[in-house]
């Protein structure tokens, strides 16, 4: 990119500004000795060509919408269509969340997004004992296809693209969906939307696991084969580093260990007799936001490049759109506060702005109020405005990658590809993700960045405002969203009633159907979908796997 | 009623009070222990070592559980490293072992190092006299997994599980000469792993130079998976019948318990010297002398030995 | 006191976010204590038979998923049920202050909400156990 000559002249003012700055810091000191990007990575005084000196701009960026996509998907990007702002919901019954939906859709939200309760996400029904206190809590309690029809009432599902926030059991969730959308007269090849059915990184981070990684891997596998031939335009798989993060990564560990994860499923997928070409483009990936909004900007662009490299290298993809790495971004739900929640609105701005400058393809914001409680109405419309703010006012999403060509960012951009490669060649040599995860390797990277991160918070090297800097002397805040407790009995009761009247012979016979294809090589699929259909429950369905399957042990390394 | 007879009793939480003495020398522990002492020697005490991530924990929970359907009533020490720096200790054995928490014939008790070296804790032994009390009829002792543990570990089990993993090859190297002496019977645990069957000839071969009457046998095993327990089981208890039959129980626990005085007299000892605040000032007066060069460590030795002896 | 403090450390329920409970098994480690990690999924009768077994002086809990007002009080009500009452019961996690009073009036003696630093714990720990 450089000329030899030019950069030699770069050089030369280089020496001669660092000689001018030494004698000004023995003047005046800089605020530190060392500054560190939000995760800890040295930061320079000053970037220059230097820093990139071998940067080739048709190697490592290209155009957008071109491989290696470090500028982004989509040729146009920000000027065709916004991002999709999908705010993640859901709380307490199907009712409660329909209404939500129902709310957001008027506010301007392009897409759902379900949050489910506990049970639901680790297969038990809402009367199982370990649901006790947990129904309908950090999300909406789905026991049955009947649930799932209230969920969705109203809400025409060929017109909305839904994304679920659902791993283990995953397979049961689409089948359901899929099993409303028929009763809406909606064929399968229709729906749009996103199941995160991403196994390893709730292993590693996130702990909603049911099954053994063997049986996962085969139902995610399972999940891609079915939905390349009868659901086309579902997103299959979402890769999540978002979780990794909160968890207590670093950057380049979020991108790194998530590309491995992404790795070992297209492996699997390989291994399961799958063409690349034929799922790689349905998967899809999901990242997080924090603050450091250089860093955060870098850490989209490293992982697009990577991904597309792994793609076209390793596994040989063909088709352009299975080297396009597309993600939603959440903002960082571990860097909001619960002192001075007002604060958080702004956080939540600089990491819109993060997202947005990366080329997300879809956005939740989080809601002030997080650290507390899941979010009101109200704290939730503050954090769609934001979006709404940076889409329409900001002008960042007028031009494509517009950070492109700084050198800091670039300088960046290759450092943490570069560093994540490192993870994941070191995770190769382990045999791959689930090894790695197996040994406690990967929790344990991440344990260290973040008891290092909470330490730095306590001794002051890193500031919080509002927490560790700059405090007052607050009220509790009021009005807070609350679950009313009654709802665990009334799903109790929804359970009871649903079983007396639907055809039990039926159920049993699906589930032993299912039993039976589990001890086989059949793709459970359409075994699920059947039981689904006859008002199986979502423990029941999950109770057989289990039986069969067993269940994962987690592996501690502290 | 009393820690004893609530001992006696069967009951838990004196089980565990007495454990906690035990740990922290608490006088009275050890008046119990030497009044019930006569009720220790019933159980099967089996150890478990092995390098670090070979799963002991998750092979013991497995053994355990194939106890339990036999209706048999066990004991779990677990022993996790004290950090030489802080003291302190994360003890996470229990997470391998769920289920058991719930299981009212099972007792387990996490123990650190506590700057004790050779994997196990100074209170394990005493640990494992309360659980024998108590009922227990086997009792398992998994240690840290360091090459050192296999000795101390040898010294208070009746029975050494060797546990092996593929992939480790030069780790068996290393640790060779310790198996060689102190493995009664070998786990290749992960056993569906490449490089199952070599580690499993490996030992094999190793054990070709063992001139004693028993061969210890070596079970492939998955443990996750619960492939192999019952065999491995089996071997745990055949040793036993062998100790047993040919009188070398009784002999091995001779020997242990020599041992075991030999260490006590060593601990009365290095109180005596150290615990008396004259004699420690003393040391450490010598100490300075010793490293300014105005003495040396051998006289020094000397020096205190004659005091004790004429105290 | 010359003797370690012994926790445990526990995440009741389902919730699956260890990050909070780790840092803190970490940095009790750090303060010379003896921390029991028993892992994730936890129910109160496990919790309460591991801190038998354990003979702990302090179960801390963490919890994130809301549960809080069933699990936390469920472990204390347990510990009475077995006549135990030398143990210090505290929690932490995503616990609005409104739930608070109620969780102390149950029997949680003390309740740590996000952003309180690992030193502040504890300290508290230290002073409140109730074995010396």
């Amino acid at each position: 990119m450089f000329e030899k000559e030019k950069l030699a002249k770069v050089k030369e003012s280089l020496n001669a500004y660092e000689a001018k700055v030494a004698e000004t810091i023995q003047k005046r000191p800089e605020r530190k000795e060392v500054f560190e990007s939000g995760s800890g990575s040295v930061v320079n005084r000053l970037y220059t060509p230097l820093d990139i000196e071998d940067f080739d701009y048709e190697r490592d960026l290209g155009m957008p919408g071109s491989f290696p996509y470090t500028r982004g998907v989509q040729p146009t990007m920000y000027r065709g269509r916004f991002w999709t702002m999908r705010m993640y919901a859901g709380f307490a019954t199907a009712e409660e969340s329909n209404k939500r939906y129902k709310y957001l859709i008027e506010q301007g939200s392009m897409g759902l997004s379900v949050a489910f309760d506990l049970p639901t996400q680790i297969g038990y029904d809402s009367d199982h004992p370990l649901s006790e206190g947990e129904v309908g809590k950090v999300g909406v309690a789905i026991d049955s296809l009947a649930d799932m029809e209230i969920l969705f009432d109203g809400i025409p599902l060929d017109k909305v693209s839904t994304s679920m926030t659902i791993n283990a059991p995953a397979s049961v969730l689409l089948a359901m969906y899929i099993a409303v959308a028929e009763k809406q007269g909606v064929t399968p090849d229709k729906l749009r939307g996103t199941i995160q059915n991403d196994i390893l990184k709730e292993y590693i981070a996130r702990g909603t696991y049911i099954f053994p990684t063997e049986a996962s891997m085969r139902l995610i596998t399972n999940i891609f084969e079915y939905c390349s031939k009868n659901v086309p335009l579902w997103n299959t798989i979402s890769i999540s580093g978002y979780h990794i993060r909160e968890a207590g990564s670093t950057a380049a560990q979020e991108v790194g260990f998530t590309l491995a994860d992404g790795i070992a499923y297209v492996e699997a997928a390989i291994k399961a007799g799958l063409d690349v070409d034929t799922f790689a483009p349905r998967l899809s990936f999901f990242f997080n936001a924090h603050n450091d909004i250089l860093e955060e900007v870098a850490k989209y662009r490293a992982a697009r490049r990577l991904w597309a490299r792994i793609m076209k290298e390793r596994f040989g993809a063909k088709k352009p759109k299975s080297m396009a790495l597309k993600f939603h971004t959440q903002t960082g739900g571990s860097t909001l506060t619960a002192q001075q929640p007002e604060n958080n609105i702004v956080r939540v701005a600089i990491q819109t702005l993060a997202a947005v400058l990366g080329g997300t393809q879809s956005l939740h914001t989080n809601s002030k109020d997080e650290a507390l409680a899941l979010p009101t109405e109200d704290s939730v419309r503050v954090a769609l405005r934001t979006q709404q703010i940076v889409a329409y006012e900001s002008g960042v999403a007028d031009t494509v990658d517009p950070l492109a060509g700084s050198y800091y960012i670039e300088a960046k951009t290759k450092e943490i590809e570069e560093e994540a490669m490192k993870y994941i060649k070191k995770i190769d040599e382990m045999g791959g993700a689930p090894k790695a995860i197996d040994n406690g390797y990967i929790q344990q990277e991440i344990m260290d960045a973040a008891y290092n991160y909470q330490k730095d918070i306590e001794t002051g090297k890193r500031i919080i405002v509002g927490m560790n800097k700059f405090q007052i002397e607050e009220e509790a805040p009021k009005g807070l969203l609350k679950v009313d407790p009654s709802v665990g009995e009334l799903q109790k009761k929804k359970i009871q009633e649903l079983k007396a009247k639907r055809d039990n012979e039926l159920v049993k016979e699906r589930l032993e159907a299912l039993r039976g294809a589990c001890q086989t090589d059949e793709n459970l699929m359409p075994y699920i979908l059947d039981a689904v259909r006859a008002y199986a429950t979502l423990g029941e369905i999950c109770g057989v796997m289990r039986e069969v399957f067993g269940e994962y042990q987690q592996s501690v390394q502290l | 009623m009393d820690l004893a007879e609530r001992l006696l009793k069967g009951e838990k939480r004196a089980v565990a009070r007495l454990i906690t003495m035990a740990e922290n020398h608490d006088s009275e522990a050890i008046e119990i222990l030497k009044k019930l002492y006569k009720k220790t020697g019933n159980a099967h005490v089996i150890g478990i070592t092995g390098p670090p991530g070979a799963g002991k924990s998750t092979l013991t929970d497995k053994l355990v559980k194939a106890l339990r359907k036999e209706g048999k009533r066990v004991g779990i020490i677990a022993v996790d490293p004290t950090s030489p720096f802080t003291g302190g200790s994360i003890l996470g054995d229990r997470v391998r072992m769920n289920e058991l928490s719930m299981d009212s014939g099972v007792f387990i008790r996490s123990m650190g190092t506590r700057g004790h070296l050779g994997g196990l804790s100074k209170a394990t032994a005493a640990a494992v006299k309360i659980l024998d009390i108590y009922g227990a009829e086997y009792i398992f002792i998994e240690t840290v997994g360091v090459g050192q543990s296999e000795v101390d570990i040898a010294k208070n089990a009746d029975t050494t599980l060797m546990v092996m993993v593929p992939g480790l090859g030069d780790d068996i190297q290393a640790i060779k000469a310790g198996i060689m002496e102190i493995g009664d019977v070998f786990a290749v645990n992960k056993a569906d792993r490449d490089g199952a069957k070599r580690t499993a000839t490996e030992i094999e071969m190793m054990l070709d130079f063992n001139k004693s009457d028993w061969r210890p046998p070596v079970q492939k095993v998955i443990a996750v998976e619960n492939k192999g327990i019952d065999e491995l089981l089996a071997h745990i208890k055949e040793h036993m019948n062998h100790l047993r039959e040919t009188g070398k129980l009784e002999k091995k626990r001779t020997e242990n318990s020599k041992l075991e005085i030999v260490d006590l007299i060593q601990q009365k000892l290095m109180n005596m010297i150290l615990d008396q605040s004259s004699k420690e000032e003393m040391v450490n007066q010598l100490a300075k002398d010793v490293a300014l060069r105005k003495s040396d460590p051998y006289s020094a030795a000397e020096i205190v030995l004659e005091k004790i002896k004429k105290a | 006191m010359d003797r370690p403090i012994r926790v445990l450390v526990a995440k009741p329920g389902l919730d699956g976010h260890d990050r909070g409970a780790k840092v803190i098994a970490r940095a009790l480690r750090d303060a010379g204590m003896e921390v029991i990690y028993t892992g994730l999924r936890q129910t109160p009768e496990q919790i309460v038979n591991a801190a038998i077994q354990e003979d702990v002086d302090c179960i801390a809990m963490s919890i994130l998923s809301g549960a809080h007002n069933t699990l936390l009080p469920n472990v204390v009500e347990l510990l009475k049920a077995e006549n135990v009452d030398d143990i210090l019961v505290i929690g932490g996690g995503v616990i609005p202050d409104d739930d608070i009073p109620f969780l102390k009036e149950k029997g949680i003696e003390a309740v740590f909400t996000p952003g309180t630093p690992t030193s502040v714990t504890i300290d508290y720990i230290k002073n409140n156990i109730k074995r010396k």
